[in-house]
């Protein structure tokens, strides 16, 4: 932890939490400064999504189970659901809303449009960011790697192949060129093939 | 074609992967209150009174609702409208929702809860469905087929008795398939708000919005024309979200009576509690067949446990055996159903519907068959698949059939000739086969209106608006709608703006249920696009001075076939057309052709076309500890035509991985809690960590295999990929083990305690084999006789008195027992 997230934490529990139990502290989301007022036992998922209206993360169980409120802290993923807010003072928070680059893509965003590894979406962001950590600290990870990496999201959705593959392309692992959805459907590389035939 | 057959980016794409979809629990609007539900920790009890004085008085509490706030009884089906959105009178479940508070926080709202007072009456708990056909009091609900039993049906299409007496050998086996759920990562969610003119809007995680937007205005006793239903991307259905919900109503009418904005987001225990999961069903099925293994006749009982409410149950009780002929040919067949309720959380539809229960049984059992008389099981499915356009022994008109194909890819791509019975102990292949309508025949409640309905609006910008109620829950239904209308006017799928699920918005589709988007919904899209495109065209000839005909549609230009450099472009012909016409749109709607089962029940079962699938698994089993891996799965799928590849993979993959969820490990279980704490029945495993799921870790390598034979129902010859892949996992994992350690599981799921109990029982001599052993007896009402189509029949029963079966006594008095 660093000095100053350490500082943050001992301001906000000394002189920011009011009578009604609402807390202020700042923290950096997705690289700018944040002061927030929030009711003190709000989780850090509750804070993102109700108090800075962040709601592209998600909940599917606020117990830690299934993954998709999972966000970066400090590069790490974690699972907001399972942080109080007020532990992350001085935090850098890194969410979905904060991979794309401007209005393009991340290569992973990219990646995981083009190979259909966003089915119905939901738990999307928090593999995402995952994934994103992953490849921050493994550029070119195998598929048993991510796989791993990859084992505290649920997805009901799509069996995970093409979550592979997206991670797989977006890392530039043996990809044929860049052909993109084109590829996708047809692509004889990875463990999730596709034969068209009549 | 240039967009439908192309691996695209699905058109919704950009904002799943950048968390813009905007799913129900992020509404949030201004002045917003929140609501909890209150929910019985007995599984059958009478409410006694219900106090809620101190809830009311509690910091943050706006309103306080009950069972008396509900007087309207509402459910999915006509026939089972037996819902309150809050107990009235008792509570049929744990997890029942009894009261609810609405406040200004769900933390206020939480509180406020437990200082609701209830007093009950505890009932006795009926557990199972033996223990349903064994209790004629308490009864559960006050109407049904008997006490306790919610369904009954029996159908003889031919008689089956002397065709087994005449078979060459008669196999019969005992089947369960437990219940499961859908475990959708969304949890239910709605927000409901009046507006500016005094309307109710509601946003639903709902598959469907207008069945939804119909038992609201039932419920609540309001003209639907004053209620706005907006069905949100769901983040998963699989069936789940297909009911009208207790929450729903809840919300609703809290925004009604506090004139503020209401949200009710359910817990991941809620949800198991919500449920309408797949019916836990115990089946009989008895196959006569020749020497060769071709089926003679089949004789098929199962029985379903419904939980708590009737849901979409008389559907699920028949889906447990109609579509049992399409697969292989059947010259007789007798079916019995019979659904009970029990004091469990309502069952329902799971993708599959009533399906996956009743083909595990018929595909383990074809494997029997197979061993028993020395036949390859690929080879005797091959050699009795139920010909193309052909009717089946119950009346069912089939489509295209590329089952032969599908076989024949798995069989190849698995190297089945060579390894399978040849791999060393532990290890096995597995094979069955499957099929799944591609949209119900039939509408949920009667009428003869479109099941599906899209319109088109065009306006000088070159702007192309497809209105259509269907929901998007993730299968990809917005992309096709964009692609198909795309396809028609030369368009690219991006090109095309879309506006879908809103019924203030858009025309009725049905919903996203019975994978009968693709096909309704885009036959209705390819009659509105192919209305605008001869509107277009017209004009575009006129300015072009060319016969229309000459014209094609492509590359967002309308241009001379002859000589291509000669045309307008997209939005010139549109500009032409609005001077030549005025205002443009235009409509298309769909209804399936009526079917030719026109017997009682023969309203479930029909569909314009059947999806087939074959699927190959592969299979590790650890004799010493009965774990077992699924390295490798091929599957093939008839398709019809594929209309975006890496969606229909996606839909393929995501069926293999749920079936084989379903056949290794995921079950919605109870368990009784010990006496002192009141022994009521309840959840065993009400949270994702215990209900368990494949992870990442757990998945196979999957090679997919379409077969495109393009069918004449189909919008460019497309059928169903939803539901149907899932169905053969089980069979064939079941199928598989057997070929790697010798015993027969006869059960799902197939945990490691259930294969090493068979392995034991193999060892000692016994038959390999574990599963149920017994059916019990079932009050089976009298036949209805409905003559196969070869045996001179014509759709219709030819015994009257059957057909009014429902007009058997519903309040049956507490003495007279069950009926056996």
């Amino acid at each position: 932890m660093t000095d100053a997230r350490r500082r943050g934490r001992a301001d906000a529990r000394r002189r920011d939490k009011n009578a009604d139990g609402r807390v202020r502290l700042a923290l950096t989301v997705n690289g700018e400064e944040r002061d927030v007022v929030f009711a003190g036992y709000k989780t850090l998922l509750e804070v993102l999504r109700e108090d800075l209206d962040l709601t592209g993360t998600k909940h599917g169980c606020e117990l830690g189970e299934c993954g998709a409120c999972a966000v970066l802290v400090d590069g790490q993923p974690m699972l907001s659901c399972l942080l109080l807010a007020v532990e992350c003072a001085g935090a850098d928070v890194t969410t979905v809303e904060g991979l794309a680059r401007g209005p393009a893509l991340s290569p992973l965003q990219a990646a995981f449009a083009d190979k259909g590894a966003a089915q119905c979406g939901y738990c999307t962001p928090g593999i995402l960011v995952t994934a994103q950590a992953l490849l921050d600290r493994n550029p070119h990870p195998t598929r048993s790697e991510i796989a791993e990496a990859l084992s505290g999201n649920l997805c009901r959705c799509t069996g995970y192949l093409q979550i592979f593959e997206a991670v797989e392309e977006a890392a530039g692992n043996g990809a044929q060129g860049h052909g993109g959805a084109k590829a996708a459907g047809t692509g004889t590389r990875g463990h999730g093939r596709t034969e068209a035939g009549a | 074609m240039k967009v439908v057959g192309q691996a695209r980016r699905r058109v919704d794409a950009r904002a799943k992967v950048t968390g813009q979809t905007r799913f129900a629990d992020d509404v949030a609007l201004p002045r917003m209150l929140y609501g909890k539900l209150l929910r019985s920790p007995h599984p059958h009890a009478l409410i006694a009174e219900i106090d809620a004085t101190a809830a009311r008085a509690a910091p943050g509490v706006h309103l306080v609702l009950t069972g008396a706030d509900f007087p309207i009884a509402y459910g999915i089906m006509p026939v089972s409208q037996d819902e309150h959105a809050l107990c009235r009178d008792k509570v049929r479940y744990v997890g029942d929702p009894v009261a609810a508070v609405i406040a200004a926080s769900e933390r206020e709202a939480a509180d406020a809860l437990a200082l609701i007072r209830v007093t009950y009456g505890p009932l006795a708990t009926i557990a199972s469905p033996e223990e349903a056909l064994q209790t004629a009091e308490p009864r559960i609900h006050d109407y049904g087929e008997g006490p306790n039993i919610h369904r009954l049906a029996h159908f003889a299409f031919g008689d089956v008795e002397p065709a087994l007496a005449a078979a060459d050998r008669v196999f019969e086996d005992v089947f369960f398939y437990e219940g499961n759920t859908h475990l959708a990562l969304e949890q239910h969610a709605t927000a409901a708000a009046l507006d500016a003119d005094g309307r109710l809007t509601l946003w639903s995680s709902t598959q469907t919005p207008h069945y939804l937007h119909r038992e609201v205005a039932r419920a609540l006793a309001m003209p639907a024309h004053r209620i706005r239903v907006i069905a949100t991307p769901n983040g998963g259905g699989f069936g789940g979200k297909s009911d009208p919900f207790n929450h729903e109503i809840v919300a609703a009418k809290a925004a009604l009576l506090t004139g503020r904005p209401v949200k009710i987001t359910l817990t991941r225990e809620e949800v198991f509690y919500a449920h309408r999961g797949r019916h836990p069903v115990l089946m009989r099925l008895k196959t006569g067949v020749k020497q060769d293994g071709t089926i003679v006749a089949m004789d098929l009982e199962t029985l379903l446990d419904g939980g708590g409410y009737g849901s979409y149950g008389p559907a699920s009780t028949l889906y447990t055996g109609q579509l049992q002929t399409v697969t292989y040919h059947v010259p007789r067949y007798r079916f019995r159903a019979c659904r009970t309720f029990t004091n469990k959380p309502p069952c329902g539809p799971k993708r599959g519907h009533g399906t996956p229960q009743p083909r595990f049984a018929q595909e383990v059992q074809l494997d029997k068959i197979a061993a028993a008389l020395g036949r390859d099981p690929a080879d005797l499915r091959l050699q009795q698949l139920a010909p193309a356009h052909s009717l089946t022994a119950n009346w069912l008109q089939l489509g295209t059939m590329g089952l032969g194909p599908c076989i024949e890819r798995v069989v190849e791509g698995s190297g089945w000739r060579e390894r399978h019975g040849k791999l060393p102990m532990g290890r096995g292949l597995g094979i069955a086969c499957s099929s799944y309508l591609c949209g119900a025949g039939l509408p949920i409640y009667w009428n003869e209106m479109p099941h599906s309905g899209v319109q088109l609006q065009l306006d000088r910008s070159g702007r192309v608006t497809a209105f259509c109620g269907a929901a998007e829950i993730g299968q990809g239904s917005d992309d096709v709608l964009a692609a198909i209308v795309a396809e028609v006017l030369g368009l690219e799928a991006e090109d095309v703006r879309l506006v879908t699920g809103d019924t203030d918005l858009t025309p009725v589709d049905l919903g996203s249920y019975s994978s009968r988007v693709t096909l309704m919904m885009g036959n209705a899209a390819i009659q509105a696009a192919e209305r605008a495109r001869a509107i277009l065209g017209a004009a575009a000839a006129k300015k072009l001075g060319l016969p229309a005909e000459r014209l094609a549609f492509a590359d967002r230009r309308v241009f001379d076939v002859e000589n291509p450099s000669a045309g307008l472009t997209f939005q010139e012909a549109v500009v032409a057309a609005e001077v030549e016409h005025g205002t443009l749109g235009t409509t298309g709607s769909y209804r399936p052709a009526r079917s030719a089962a026109r017997y009682r029940g023969g309203g479930v079962g029909p569909s314009v076309a059947y999806s087939y699938t074959a699927a190959v698994v592969e299979v590790e089993v650890d004799a010493a500890t009965g774990w077992i891996r699924v390295p490798k799965v091929w599957i093939g799928h008839d398709i019809g035509r594929v209309i975006n590849p890496v969606l229909a993979r996606g839909q393929v993959e995501g069926g293999v991985y749920m079936g084989l969820g379903e056949a290794l490990m995921e079950e919605q279980a109870f368990r009784r809690l010990p006496r002192r704490l009141s022994s009521a029945l309840v959840h065993k495993i009400p949270s994702m960590l215990e209900y368990k799921s494949p992870t990442s870790l757990e998945m196979p390598e999957v090679v997919t295999y379409f077969v495109e034979e393009p069918d004449p129902s189909g919008p460019f010859g497309a059928k169903e990929v939803g539901q149907g892949p899932l169905l053969p996992i089980a069979p064939a994992v079941a199928n598989a083990i057997y070929d790697a350690v010798g015993v027969r599981v006869d059960q799902v799921p197939i945990t490691p305690d259930l294969v090493l109990a068979a392995l034991a029982a193999k060892a000692k001599g016994q038959a390999g084999r574990v599963g149920p052993v017994a059916f019990p007896a079932v009050p089976w009402p009298e036949a209805l006789l409905v003559p196969p189509p070869w045996e001179g029949g014509d759709g219709k029963a030819t015994n009257e008195a059957a057909k009014t079966r429902d007009a058997l006594p519903t309040h049956h008095s507490g003495t007279s027992g069950v009926r056996v």
